[in-house]
């Protein structure tokens, strides 16, 4: 994993401190590691080189050499300096108003996503209360066209695919299509190709000369490297592209091509595509994109992710913690929870300052601790689990052969649920002393929030 | 054409961009590493390796009094040939066989098979091919149409089996019409997603299990992947156990360098590389070759 930029300048700050003034050689030592956090982050290498030296100009000023906390000035900066860069606004997709249908043209390289992206745009246009179609013009690929067409079953969006042979052809019947169902989008899915495939650059033109659409987005992996500056370029070139859709954002990339595409062709990125399932295609946020690249940790998009595993059963059930106290079962369901979404390692990673702390923590914060407590409940009996209380010495006994565990680690279970009881107990009684005051019950489900997500971890 | 040639033209821009650092008038000042650096960083190789590498020739430089750039150029490809691993045996040759292909979505996996089984049914080579990518919509039909173009006979099930049933399957079918290779589509799956890295553990599992034949899991890799890709391998090679890598699509523009990053971090050798589309393009890797291709070797110019 990498170490965030925070933490990789404290370190080097560290080293400055009781200096009282930073000098110059210092804040290049601060954008040495900033350079290595962007090319980390596959921010192109000459995207870099210019980044660093603006960024180094803002920070040779008084304000931050003179400053008692110059590492986060610096990190202010970077922070601002790349939101910045990365379009400050929000970019809309542009429909003509005066067109029926309206027309978006898909490219990319293989492999990048594009067949997705068009089904996961259609779905989106068809939530807005659009009628889109589909246009099947990926020729090249075998069965790519089945592979749309089943795509759209999936989320009620017909297909055209014509003779599947000329893609130019193709498009241009399905704009006809779209009139005859009365549709008011056609989104055409072209065949991924390489940059320097003149013959396929020259397909995407065609199509492009024959639908003339009103945007054409380009489909960019987030996890492509240096090389995407070349083909960004060329593509902007050749086929002039609109706006860029980021894909495979879901995993552990930083996406830092993002960047790049943005910064050498000038055009924004649009949409970001994060996951399998058709409605994962979001609007862009410069701000956490940037603070991605930094490796700063993602924090709105762990809250984000919690929330999309804390479902209404779930608040329910913590409604009635509230009213019966705190069980065995419940803490079984936390422990899931945190799986659900990662793992620990995972979650703490992500937030910031986390690594650091895991690393302090060495292996005695791990996700084989949730398997082993997980072991300990199962091995209880129903009771057991509702009234935790009733565990005596040789029910311990029971518990810890059952689970392959020894008896103090079952004792030391048994001692954070009663501390988590503890906790429900104080909020039992605010939830019934405290009246029904606005204050007391924000606090409530504040703090209910909190143990949604795991709040006092058993650590 | 040999290897070496149709290698060569697959990378030449990048054999271009690092041959001019090479070409800037032959002397060797400050600017010259730092370039140099600079190229090897646009290669995808990762800033560390790539100053690691800068540093190393140049101490070399000093030590065997290369000055000019056509033996640094040779240093380098060298260099770079040694972090490396060669592979010990190659499981498309050394039969029986059977191949697990992973990676994460769009890497190139059902391609890659698909070319696979071409070449070996060509070579008279008894191979049958395994859909175990039940997931993605279509991708039992695009392995099809493979199998139907070079008379492989295809074994899966219907979308949304369970792959690992698929793995069974094609086994049972390769002992019964004693086929000696055996290639297994898998889906594509990201790296971070804790559920579909389980499933693709059971996959491997159940296959290691049943095969009575070598079983190999080989990494497909796409080679315009930066830095993400040593994330991607870690954790396939922690979940899976890797035998080793594929590089596809290497016939784009400057690159290749992840490979290099990924070969040595894991220690796994590179079976192959595509560096085109058609079914030829796929070809066996060799480190030395690969590296004077990428740097420009000094001689042949």
């Amino acid at each position: 994993m990498f170490d965030s930029l925070s933490d990789r300048l404290q370190n080097t700050f560290e080293k400055l401190r009781g200096k009282g003034r930073l000098t110059e050689d210092d804040i290049n030592s601060a954008m040495r590691e900033i350079r290595m956090a962007l090319l980390e982050a596959d921010v192109n290498y000459r995207v870099v080189k210019n980044f660093v030296a603006q960024c180094k100009e803002k920070c040779m000023t008084a304000e931050v050499l003179e400053s008692l906390t110059p590492a986060q000035n610096v990190v202010r900066i970077v922070l601002d300096q790349l939101t910045q860069l990365l379009g400050s606004t929000e970019s809309k997709l542009v429909l003509a108003q005066n067109r029926t249908p309206n027309v978006i043209m898909l490219v990319g390289l293989q492999g990048s996503g594009k067949t997705t992206a068009a089904a996961k745009l259609a779905f989106l246009l068809k939530k807005q209360g659009h009628s889109p179609l589909l246009a099947a013009c990926d020729v090249h690929r075998p069965a790519a066209a089945d592979q749309l067409e089943t795509l759209g079953k999936e989320i009620g969006v017909p297909v055209y695919r014509g003779d599947g042979k000329d893609a130019v052809k193709v498009a241009s019947e399905s704009i006809k299509a779209a009139v005859d169902g009365l549709r008011d989008i056609v989104i055409v899915d072209t065949a991924g190709r390489l940059q320097i495939d003149e013959e396929m650059m020259q397909e995407a033109v065609d199509i492009k000369n024959a639908v003339k659409p009103d945007q054409v987005l380009m489909v960019v992996d987030a996890m492509t490297g240096q090389d995407i500056v070349n083909v960004a370029s060329e593509f902007a070139q050749r086929v002039d592209f609109d706006g860029v859709i980021m894909s495979k954002l879901d995993g552990d990339a930083r996406g830092g091509g993002a960047l790049s595409v943005r910064e050498v062709t000038g055009k924004p990125i649009k949409f970001v595509s994060m996951g399998e399932k058709p409605d994962s295609l979001e609007v862009f946020h410069p701000d956490r994109m940037a603070k991605r690249i930094l490796g700063m940790g993602d924090v709105v998009s762990i809250i984000e992710q919690a929330q999309q595993v804390t479902d209404e059963k779930d608040i329910e059930s913590a409604a009635r913690m509230l009213r019966e106290g705190f069980t065995m079962d419940d803490m079984l369901q936390q422990m899931q929870q945190i799986r659900k979404m990662g793992g620990l390692q995972k979650i703490l990673a992500a937030l910031p300052g986390g690594e650091r702390a895991l690393k302090q923590a060495g292996a005695s914060v791990s996700d084989d601790q949730i398997t082993r407590i997980e072991a300990m409940i199962h091995s209880m009996t129903k009771e057991e689990r509702q009234r935790p209380k009733t565990i005596n010495g040789q029910r311990r006994k029971r518990i810890a052969r059952g689970s392959g565990r020894s008896v103090q680690e079952v004792n030391q279970l048994l001692k954070q649920w009663s501390e988590m009881d503890k906790m429900m107990g104080k909020m039992r009684s605010m939830a019934n002393g405290g009246g029904n005051s606005k204050k007391a019950r924000r606090q409530m489900t504040n703090m209910m929030r909190n143990m949604g997500m795991g709040g006092k971890m058993p650590f | 054409m040999g290897m070496f040639d149709s290698l060569k033209r697959g990378l030449a821009r990048s054999r271009e961009a690092i041959a001019e650092v090479f070409y800037m008038g032959g002397e060797v000042d400050e600017d010259f590493w730092e370039d140099l650096e600079d190229r090897l960083v646009m290669g995808d190789m990762g800033a560390e390796v790539a100053m690691k590498v800068t540093d190393d020739l140049r101490e070399q430089a000093a030590r065997e009094g290369l000055k000019t750039a056509r033996q640094l150029s040779r240093a380098l490809a060298e260099r770079l040939a040694k972090e490396f691993v060669p592979a010990e045996v190659d499981p498309f040759e050394d039969l029986p066989s059977c191949v697990l292909f992973v990676g994460i979505n769009g890497a190139g996996k059902t391609t890659t098979v698909g070319k696979l089984a071409g070449v070996a049914k060509r070579e008279g080579k008894r191979c049958v091919i395994g859909g175990a990518d039940t997931f993605r919509a279509a991708a039992i039909e695009q392995l099809e149409v493979w199998g139907k173009r070079s008379g492989t006979e295809v074994v899966t099930r219907e979308r949304g089996a369970d792959p690992a049933s698929v793995c069974y399957d094609v086994l049972d079918r390769a002992e019964k019409d004693a086929d000696d290779l055996v290639l297994i589509d898998t889906a594509g799956r990201l790296h971070t997603s804790p559920e579909l890295m389980r499933e693709l553990e059971k996959v491997v599992r159940v296959t290691r299990k049943r095969a009575q034949i070598p079983v190999r899991v080989v990494l497909v890799i796409d080679a315009t992947t930066g830095q993400n890709g040593l994330n991607q391998a870690r954790e396939f090679n922690s979940a899976l156990d890797l035998d080793g890598i594929i590089v596809t699509k290497l016939d784009g523009t400057a690159k290749g360098g992840i490979a290099l990053a990924i070969s040595h971090d894991l220690n796994l050798p590179i079976y192959r590389i595509g560096v085109g589309e058609g079914i030829d393009d796929l070809q066996a890797f060799d480190a030395l070759e690969f590296s004077r291709a990428l740097v420009g070797d000094g001689e042949s110019e």
